[in-house]
């Protein structure tokens, strides 16, 4: 169980980078796909396989598509050689960079790993059922904001995708 | 598990894989055989007896044909494109229960390759995958043709997924289960879903016609009117994976189907039969078989549904296509999900 862990965050770390360090921005999308897929890797070791697919749902299978289909459509494969970074950018880069660096580890250098507790721990908490029962009675209010703010998110895409009066495309 | 488990479990997804393989390879001829009929022509009759051959033959052609790869390809995408295709067309049916339960030796043996509790929403899952396989080759083609055709493709396939989804949501709401094992065991005998969700049942049926780009939807291939489809460049036996892979999620579409609305391995009458064998193992493996048996009817049925709609529906236009979709098939599951929360809440009240 342990080799498989490090294996997987090994690829998860791997392919995050090539999503960064690729010059094709459709590999870009591809590895960050495999990335989610590595991260649903680590929800099942997890036991929690309603959220492993859930990120494979939503993520990898409706949101990557969206950007792929617009990554394909802008066909800046072949713009992408000629991109020149100016120095100036590339040291303000390194600078904020490097400050995100420090940020980090100033927060985790007291952190400490809690570790196992035999009589808390609940090998079933990311079960469907479990996740069902804390969503619909521990945390119903933020759960119905969310899902008002996915209404309101749904209805101004209607809005911006509605024809204009006197518009006509077909 | 124990080794004895794991072999067992070894070899039925084995026995799965090759059957899938062999379903699909047999549903060509059989499309072409139907065909014929449909059009009063005798079809593929040359290669071994009835033609029974044709599709080694097929596979044999395109194995030989000249592996083509245009110059300005995406070469490792292009590759890649078919193989996503096929893998993510034969993950789906490792979580579908082909049959009851088998006692072999005093060792229960499940028909099934992995119990999921979340196997509905896997399936759900690889089907939403199933675009990247025609996006990955359409765009490293380097075609205009072959780009706008896996644009076509995937918004389609997006667009059907939600109607999809939403008409599942239906039967979860009545099962109150996502494993698909459960959802079958609850259909046992005659007690169909199809009885209680014959609209669920119809917008899942259309969905799937669009999921898998069967004639009346299409337009990603559309040979007919359209350049080819995400697949004009492509030849030889990255071809054949590309189809291939579309008889498979034909294959692996049906026995959802089947599972979800048909009872899976369920049949009328399940139980008489099991009480009338005195021996309870045997009567239990008799019972399985027989459920078994009762699956692949089932998914043979819809097999051959797909292929009869192909030669008796002319194909939609792309904007109704996505009428269909966006403006009929999602209110109307919405529809149902209320429908079928009024039916549970009035069975609560009334009884």
């Amino acid at each position: 169980m342990d080799s498989l862990f490090f294996f997987l965050a090994s690829l998860t770390l791997l392919c995050a980078l090539m999503v960064v360090l690729s010059k094709n921005p459709v590999h870009s999308v591809l590895f960050l796909i495999i990335t989610f897929f590595t991260i649903s890797g680590h929800y099942v070791l997890l036991n929690a396989q309603f959220l492993a697919v859930v990120n494979i749902i939503v993520y990898a299978g409706a949101i990557m598509v969206l950007f792929l289909f617009v990554i394909m459509f802008l066909n800046m494969s072949k713009a992408g050689d000629k991109i020149k970074t100016s120095t100036i950018s590339k040291f303000a880069g390194a600078i904020a960079g490097g400050m995100m660096f420090v940020v980090f580890v100033a927060a985790l250098k007291d952190a400490t790993i809690a570790g196992l507790n035999p009589e808390t721990y609940n090998s079933q908490a990311g079960m469907v059922e479990n996740l069902g029962y804390v969503l619909f009675t521990e945390y119903l209010l933020p759960f119905e904001l969310a899902s008002i703010l996915f209404l309101v998110a749904m209805v101004g895409a209607v809005m911006i995708g509605k024809k204009e009066q006197g518009e006509s495309h077909f | 598990m124990e080794s004895v488990d794991l072999l067992y479990k070894a070899i039925y997804i084995l026995v799965i894989f090759g059957i899938t393989l062999l379903i699909a390879t047999y549903s060509t001829y059989f499309e072409r055989k139907i065909a014929a009929f449909i059009q009063d022509r005798v079809g593929p009759n040359r290669a071994g007896p009835a033609g029974l051959l044709q599709p080694l033959a097929d596979a044999g052609k395109l194995f030989f044909k000249e592996d083509f790869i245009p110059t300005k390809a995406n070469k490792a995408l292009f590759i890649l494109g078919p193989g996503v295709a096929m893998l993510v067309a034969t993950m789906s049916s490792a979580v579908i229960p082909f049959g009851d339960m088998l006692i072999i030796g005093g060792r229960e043996v499940y028909l099934q390759a992995i119990e999921v509790n979340i196997g509905v929403l896997y399936i759900f899952g690889v089907v939403s995958l199933g675009v990247y396989g025609l996006m990955i080759g359409g765009w490293a083609s380097n075609n205009k043709y072959s780009l706008l055709g896996a644009i076509r493709a995937a918004s389609q396939n997006i667009s059907y997924e939600l109607a999809m989804g939403l008409s599942l949501i239906a039967v979860l709401m009545m099962t109150g289960s996502l494993s698909l094992r459960e959802i079958a065991e609850q259909q046992a005998g005659f007690n169909w879903n199809i009885w209680y969700q014959p609209l669920g049942f119809l917008i899942f049926l259309v969905c799937a016609f669009a999921e898998t780009n069967r004639t009346p939807f299409d337009l990603p291939e559309s040979e007919a009117e359209l350049i080819g489809g995400y697949h004009t460049e492509y030849g030889s036996m990255k071809l054949g994976m590309y189809l291939f892979a579309e008889y498979i999620n034909i294959f692996v579409v049906s026995a959802v189907m089947s599972t979800l609305y048909f009872g899976a391995y369920n049949f009328p009458f399940m139980e008489n039969l099991r009480q009338a064998i005195s021996d309870p193992v045997l009567a239990n493996n008799v019972v399985t078989i027989v459920g078994v048996v009762a699956m692949f009817i089932k998914i043979f049925l819809f097999i051959f549904f797909f292929m009869w709609v192909r030669w008796t529906l002319p194909r939609f236009r792309y904007d109704q296509l996505m009428k269909l979709g966006w403006n009929l098939l999602i209110p109307l599951s919405i529809l149902n999900i209320l429908l079928t929360a009024a039916g549970i809440l009035l069975k609560d009240y009334l009884f």
